[in-house]
């Protein structure tokens, strides 16, 4: 057992060197900042755009009283239910051939200085309204109008009523709501890391096979040791890169502010959880890239590894879509088969973490979960060993027993 | 423990229904340089194979430094495969350490070493450039070292030779010497009889996937009757009668083997008979005419052609 652990660190050591020191590796750490920044430069522009949008201005062809009595009623509203909930209103002096007036307004596409640009119009009297605009606009704001003229008609001397409000903790259901919500970030967080970072181990024995060095290292550590050692460099490399993101990312969230929505406390509380994720995310990592490796494994060319890589993906997919059904199903057999399956089993617990508040079954989801990552390398170093290194002894030694026994 | 290095007893592998090793006992004693002889084909690989571990036996048992398990003893084991192979990125001492390191030897160990073998061999400009760097004879020396880096008792080279000009060549040779000389067992496969006939006190010659002979070089050789070579004067006379039946006439020269009743009778007939001797020459057979007798012409002109692609 010493001697796997330490012949698994040489190749681990080995391989972990020859991904960090390589000029590739730094753009692997770039990779997930490009989005990023994108989505960052995307969100000021996009806060730019619906400050210029959601601007909408209408055009009051009123009596002049009336029409001072809407701004009047519109100022009153203001302070209860704030700016965004009412549209801008422009006081207009009704002409002569008012029906003429409101469409020549509207038509307008506000070009010049003066000239507004108008999403609907009010005229006729408060008796009798009439709004014209586009169906869309005019239902989206048929309300507020009617609001406007009702208080601008009741108009009281006053002042605003003030409601005091009292708080208290979170109902139990708005809780397990908000719990449900860090639980499917969650996920998702998990999800796309091992996405990105499993599917890399696929490809982790071919350049041993084509380069004859697998014979080299065949020859002196168990080839158990050579997959344990390659997924663990692999998994220490992700580590890195999330790393690296965190920190870029707390960086990014410091400097534009937090108007980033914060999620609800998971039920099993922070610190836990956040290691909880950090141990789920280590064996999801593992599991998968225990298949992948076993997989890539029987890829003879760079080629083979290539078109794996979809199926792979494929498979990913519909674990994750396994655990992010089940994630709303608490205690149901779906997501208690999620939470057992040994794949989608990271993802469902750590979908508990958030919303359960027992430690138990953590301890033996992982200890299960670690089992079932044994047991994929040793079928996949024992596949390994009778397909591609041409072992075994036939058919005289079961499947399982050959399993079991330690490779001579 | 055992004073065998190696010991083999039926060993049998199968790669599909092709029998690749067909029942091969071998024994190899402690601290010898031992030869594997055989043409490309004849499973000196799979053998060596079988005999490291790399992949089991379909029948038989094998024991290599006394254990059955032999990874257990990889760490006093060296190995030189046949396809050559290291990582293109490493640095060529690093490359030695890394393989020392895979055979138990602490990184920063191996490190040293590979820098000091290195100058020893004259590479030691090329420590510090990358494997992808070096030249097809320098990668095998690097490759050569890493197989010796952690002092293993048991070396084992497969077709170490193939590739090596013959400068190169005599330097592998004197490094198996010295390594001898340390006690260490070295085997080797190759297919040219003259670096076994230098090299080796025992040998085992492979054919087809069995082993047809297993012992000494002089022992192989004595499977042969000395082969003479007379010149005559005479054209004909009584002494053609101490002659052979066999005997071929070339000429002035006769060519057979020596008969068992020695080369005194012989020479006192040719003497007495007249025969006028120009020139006698009684030689021992070599290793290639004893390869021959024993695993048969087939096998021999396989190994010919092998040797005519790659100079000895």
């Amino acid at each position: 057992m010493r001697e796997l652990i330490r012949s698994a660190f040489v190749i681990a050591r080995r391989d972990f060197a020859a991904i960090i020191f390589s000029k590739a590796f730094f753009f692997f750490l770039l990779g997930p900042l490009f989005p990023l920044a994108i989505g960052i430069a995307a969100g000021g522009l996009g806060q730019q755009m619906a400050k210029e949008i959601d601007q909408p201005l209408v055009a009051v062809v009123l009596p002049a009283d009336e029409a001072a009595a809407l701004t009047a009623a519109r100022d009153r509203l203001v302070t209860q239910i704030g700016q965004r909930r009412l549209p801008e209103l422009r006081i207009v002096p009704p002409q002569t051939d008012i029906p003429a007036q409101v469409a020549t307004m509207l038509a307008r596409k506000g070009e010049g200085d003066s000239a507004e640009k108008y999403i609907a119009a009010l005229s006729g009297s408060f008796d009798a309204p009439l709004f014209t605009g586009a169906a869309e606009d005019v239902q989206r704001w048929q309300g507020e109008i009617g609001l406007l003229i009702d208080t601008a008609r009741s108009a009281s001397d006053t002042p605003p009523v003030t409601v005091a409000t009292d708080i208290i903790a979170d109902s139990e259901g708005a809780k397990a709501k908000n719990q449900l919500l860090t639980a499917q970030a969650s996920q998702v967080a998990l999800f796309l890391l091992t996405m990105l970072l499993a599917g890399m181990v696929l490809s982790n024995l071919v350049e041993e096979k084509t380069n004859k060095i697998i014979e080299i290292l065949a020859a002196a550590v168990p080839i158990d040791a050579i997959f344990i050692g390659k997924l663990f460099a692999m998994l220490a490399m992700a580590f890195i890169g999330i790393a690296v993101w965190i920190t870029v990312g707390a960086f990014a969230i410091q400097t534009f502010g937090p108007g980033l929505p914060s999620l609800p406390v998971p039920a099993i509380g922070w610190p836990i959880f956040i290691l909880l994720a950090f141990l789920y995310f280590s064996m999801a990592y593992l599991l998968l890239g225990s298949l992948f490796l076993g997989i890539g494994a029987m890829a003879t060319t760079v080629r083979e590894v290539q078109t794996l890589s979809m199926p792979v993906t494929m498979a990913q997919l519909l674990v994750f879509g396994l655990a992010s059904y089940a994630v709303t199903k608490l205690g149901e057999p779906i997501e208690v088969f999620a939470a057992i399956f040994p794949f989608s089993s990271p993802f469902a617990m750590l979908a508990r973490a958030a919303q359960l508040e027992s430690i138990w079954p953590h301890l033996f989801a992982l200890a299960w979960q670690i089992g079932w990552a044994i047991l994929i390398v040793r079928i996949g170093a024992s596949i390994f060993r009778r397909n591609v290194m041409k072992s075994g002894g036939g058919a005289k030694q079961g499947f399982f027993k050959r399993l079991f026994t330690q490779p001579s | 423990m055992s004073e065998h290095a190696i010991e083999a007893r039926g060993l049998v592998k199968y790669f599909d229904e092709f029998c690749a090793v067909d029942g091969i006992d071998l024994t190899v004693p402690k601290g010898s340089i031992f030869g594997i002889l055989g043409p490309n084909g004849a499973g000196k690989t799979t053998m060596l194979r079988m005999l490291l571990g790399i992949i089991d036996p379909d029948e038989g048992s094998r024991t290599l430094l006394g254990s059955d398990r032999p990874l257990s003893v990889a760490k006093q084991v060296g190995y030189l495969p046949e396809e050559r192979g290291l990582y293109q990125s490493m640095k060529a001492y690093d490359a030695i350490a890394f393989m020392g390191a895979l055979r138990g030897l602490p990184l920063k160990t191996g490190r040293e070493r590979g820098r000091q073998l290195l100058e020893e061999s004259g590479l030691g400009a090329a420590a510090d450039k990358e494997v992808r760097m070096l030249s097809k004879g320098m990668a095998q020396t690097v490759q050569l070292l890493g197989t010796i880096v952690h002092e293993p008792k048991l070396i084992v080279l497969d077709e170490p030779f193939s590739g090596l000009d013959a400068l190169n060549q005599g330097k592998l040779e004197n490094m198996i010497r010295a390594q001898a000389d340390r006690g260490v067992t070295v085997i080797f496969s190759t297919h040219v009889i003259a670096h076994a006939e230098r090299l080796c006190e025992e040998i085992a010659i492979i054919a087809g996937g069995k082993v047809p002979f297993h012992g000494k070089v002089s022992t192989a050789r004595d499977r042969l009757r000395p082969q003479v070579t007379l010149e005559t004067r005479a054209q004909d006379g009584p002494w053609r009668k101490a002659l052979p039946q066999e005997s071929e006439r070339r000429g002035d020269f006769w060519h057979f083997t020596l008969p068992e009743t020695g080369v005194e009778p012989l020479l006192k007939s040719l003497i007495d008979g007249q025969a006028g001797i120009e020139s006698l020459s009684i030689e021992r057979p070599g290793l290639h005419d004893a390869f021959v007798a024993i695993a048969g012409e087939a096998a021999a002109r396989k190994m010919d052609e092998a040797e005519a692609e790659v100079p000895a």
